[in-house]
């Protein structure tokens, strides 16, 4: 992987030379990251592509009456949820059953959607297009509405060398937009790299409860394991990871998120029933409900003494990270 | 007994061609090659199958109307009478077959050393690695944006391997369409990061009377197989529609699959 990243800022270097008016982007691991999972040799990250990408996710034409585009429902001032929606509301007002999750840090991804549906990025987009509660069209009309869009063939163009637009440029562009979506300049981020000041002692003590209290699945630089997991929330219909492996040890286990940029994401779990982050951890502390395959190490609850709860709280508002909300190459030009 | 007599004449031109073409078949040049067509044909028990219109009876003895009968075939071997088999290469295995699209229903194979083939095998579905490779890869039928439209999963990353879709009075209302719908949706190759079901089948088909397809460069016999929709719903599980009309990603369709795997046979060998 790290040749990887080598060929890329070589590649981005004799971009430059070539055509010196476009700054040159490359995907650049934050140092203190893992590798990422995604396979970029098969997509490799260009400005043409990432801006393709970034025109796809704002055109609502990618809906069946150019009403909603990926954007409506992951809004960047929102950390890309949808703000204020515990289900997302889709074409025609159609409501969903599920909350938005930020679409953040998904070259670490293993597997997306809460139940971990699609374990390709490249294959991602035409979940929400086909969706008769979201996007309501179909992959193929996109394609072929796109085709007779006169802004798309240059673009693809210069992002693809084809003015030919098919169904895997269309996802490849759109992965390119995501996975330059990252978030690692928070203070967290900050102290992480050396910065002792970053963060409050109170803060740092949050940080060391975290990783003990919650960091059996709320694990590692990404805050999460990327683990299908049962955190002992009331279940109702939904079986989550159950309806992808029908298999029984699956069921109500939901993917564990990230705890970066909570602030902006509110509310909170699969089904968006948390409005606050006080009432998320007083559900670990008081809150767990017995329920099939509830994890071990919430099944009794998690002990947290009021003044822990403060300092956890604290803590997670050092993860959020203004920077990500108002970088303008990830707004709608 | 006079028709007997009449026979006669034939067997013996019959038999002298036979003995002929075996002489042939001694020196089937190891470079030579040709094509060979699979033809498949849909039916319904003995009835040619026709959508929308004909009323058919299924095992659990209800009436449906057929408007969709779509699968993939792929990883198509042939073998040989020897028992050694010719894999037809991997990119150009795969076929969507479609009863609304007569064209889909002929695969045409070319480049297939002569020899004579006894037996077809091939996949229904799709295996488990063009389940999972890069989308870049996946042209023609399986692209999601063009030809496997309407057999991919999305929200299960996966293809849809057979897909029937009609009507019957048996079938609960569905509000959407205000039809009484049945859909069958058979997937599922197992899974990628976790295990879980597997559809994809396997067939194995030889002629009863034992024809065998002699390809030539000169010659392009055809497999002529008949498909019968009918056994979708019946065979080891006679499917009721009142209680499994929706049938797609779930513990029951691997029900379905066992029965359709049994769907197709070698009618006949044209030479
Ligand atoms: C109607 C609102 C809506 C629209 C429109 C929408 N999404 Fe989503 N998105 C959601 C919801 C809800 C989920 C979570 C669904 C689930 O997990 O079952 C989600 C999940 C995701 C995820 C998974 C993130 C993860 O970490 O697992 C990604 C990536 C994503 N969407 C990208 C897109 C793209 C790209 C588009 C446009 C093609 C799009 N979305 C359009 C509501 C929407
Ligand atoms: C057993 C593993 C596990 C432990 C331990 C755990 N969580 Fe979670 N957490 C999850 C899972 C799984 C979800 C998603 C559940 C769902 O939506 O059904 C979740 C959801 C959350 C969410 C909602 C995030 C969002 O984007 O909606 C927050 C916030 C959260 N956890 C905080 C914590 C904190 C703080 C702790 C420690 C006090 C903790 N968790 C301990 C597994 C865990």
């Amino acid at each position: 992987m790290k040749k990887v990243f080598f060929l890329f800022v070589l590649v981005a270097l004799s971009a430059c030379k070539k055509d010196d008016t476009t700054t040159e982007l490359t995907f650049v691991k934050p140092v203190h990251f893992p590798e990422p999972t995604y396979k970029f040799e098969n997509n490799r990250i260009t400005r043409a592509g990432f801006e393709l990408g970034r025109i796809l996710f704002y055109d609502g034409d990618l809906s069946r009456d150019g009403s909603i585009s990926c954007g409506s429902c992951h809004l960047q001032s929102a950390a890309f949820t949808h703000h204020g929606h515990d289900v997302s509301h889709g074409i025609d007002d159609r409501i969903g059953s599920r909350n938005a999750p930020p679409v953040m840090n998904l070259a670490w991804g293993k597997t997306f959607f809460w139940d971990g549906g699609v374990h390709d990025l490249d294959l991602f987009a035409i979940a929400p297009i086909e969706n008769p509660l979201e996007m309501d069209e179909t992959f193929a009309n996109v394609v072929s509405k796109l085709k007779k869009k006169a802004v798309y063939p240059p673009l693809f163009q210069k992002a693809f060398g084809t003015t030919e637009i098919s169904g895997p440029l269309v996802l490849k562009a759109l992965s390119q937009f995501q996975l330059m979506l990252v978030s690692a300049e928070s203070r967290y981020d900050k102290f992480r790299l050396g910065d002792t000041n970053a963060l409050t002692a109170d803060e740092k003590t949050g940080l060391e409860l975290v990783k003990t209290k919650c960091g059996n699945c709320h694990a590692g630089e990404l805050f999460t394991d990327d683990s299908f997991r049962n955190n002992g929330i009331q279940h109702f219909g939904d079986k989550g990871r159950f309806r992808i492996t029908l298999n029984d040890d699956d069921a109500y286990k939901f993917k564990v998120p990230s705890l970066r940029n909570l602030q902006y994401t509110a509310p909170y779990m699969h089904d968006g029933r948390f409005l606050t982050l006080d009432a998320v951890v007083e559900h670990y502390r008081k809150g767990v409900r017995q329920s099939p395959n509830i994890d071990p190490s919430v099944s009794n609850g998690i002990s947290i003494t009021d003044d822990e709860k403060q300092k956890i709280l604290t803590f997670l508002s050092a993860l959020n990270d203004e920077n990500f909300i108002r970088n303008k190459e990830f707004s709608e030009q | 007994m006079k028709t007997l007599k009449n026979i006669f004449p034939f067997a013996l031109l019959a038999a002298l061609l036979v003995v002929a073409s075996c002489k042939k078949e001694d020196t089937i040049d190891p470079n030579e090659k040709g094509s060979v067509v699979l033809e498949f044909d849909n039916i319904y028990e003995g009835q040619q199958l026709k959508l929308n219109d004909v009323t058919y009876k299924t095992a659990a003895g209800e009436d449906i109307n057929i408007s969709q009968f779509d699968y993939f075939v792929s990883n198509i071997h042939l073998v040989k009478e020897d028992g050694s088999e010719y894999i037809v290469p991997q990119d150009n295995s795969y076929f969507l077959v479609k009863e609304s699209n007569v064209a889909s229903q002929t695969l045409t194979l070319t480049d297939v050393p002569a020899a004579n083939y006894k037996s077809v095998k091939f996949m229904i579905g799709v295996d488990s690695l063009r389940n999972t490779m890069d989308v870049s890869k996946r042209t023609g039928i399986l692209d999601p944006a063009a030809g496997a439209a309407g057999m991919y999963w999305s929200w299960n990353s996966g293809y849809i391997f057979m897909k029937m879709e009609g009507t019957s009075p048996s079938a609960p209302l569905d509000s959407a369409t205000n039809l009484r719908k049945f859909r069958m949706h058979i997937g599922g190759f197992g899974g990628l990061n976790s295990k879980t079901i597997n559809n994809i089948k396997e067939a194995s088909l030889t002629d009863a009377d034992g024809e065998m397809a002699k390809v030539r460069a000169s010659a392009k016999p055809t497999f002529h197989i008949t498909v019968d929709a009918s056994k979708v719903l019946n065979g080891s599980t006679n499917v009721s529609l009142k209680t499994n009309a929706t049938t797609m990603f779930n513990a029951f369709s691997v029900n379905v699959a066992n029965n359709y795997q049994s769907m197709f046979k070698v009618d006949h060998v044209h030479n």
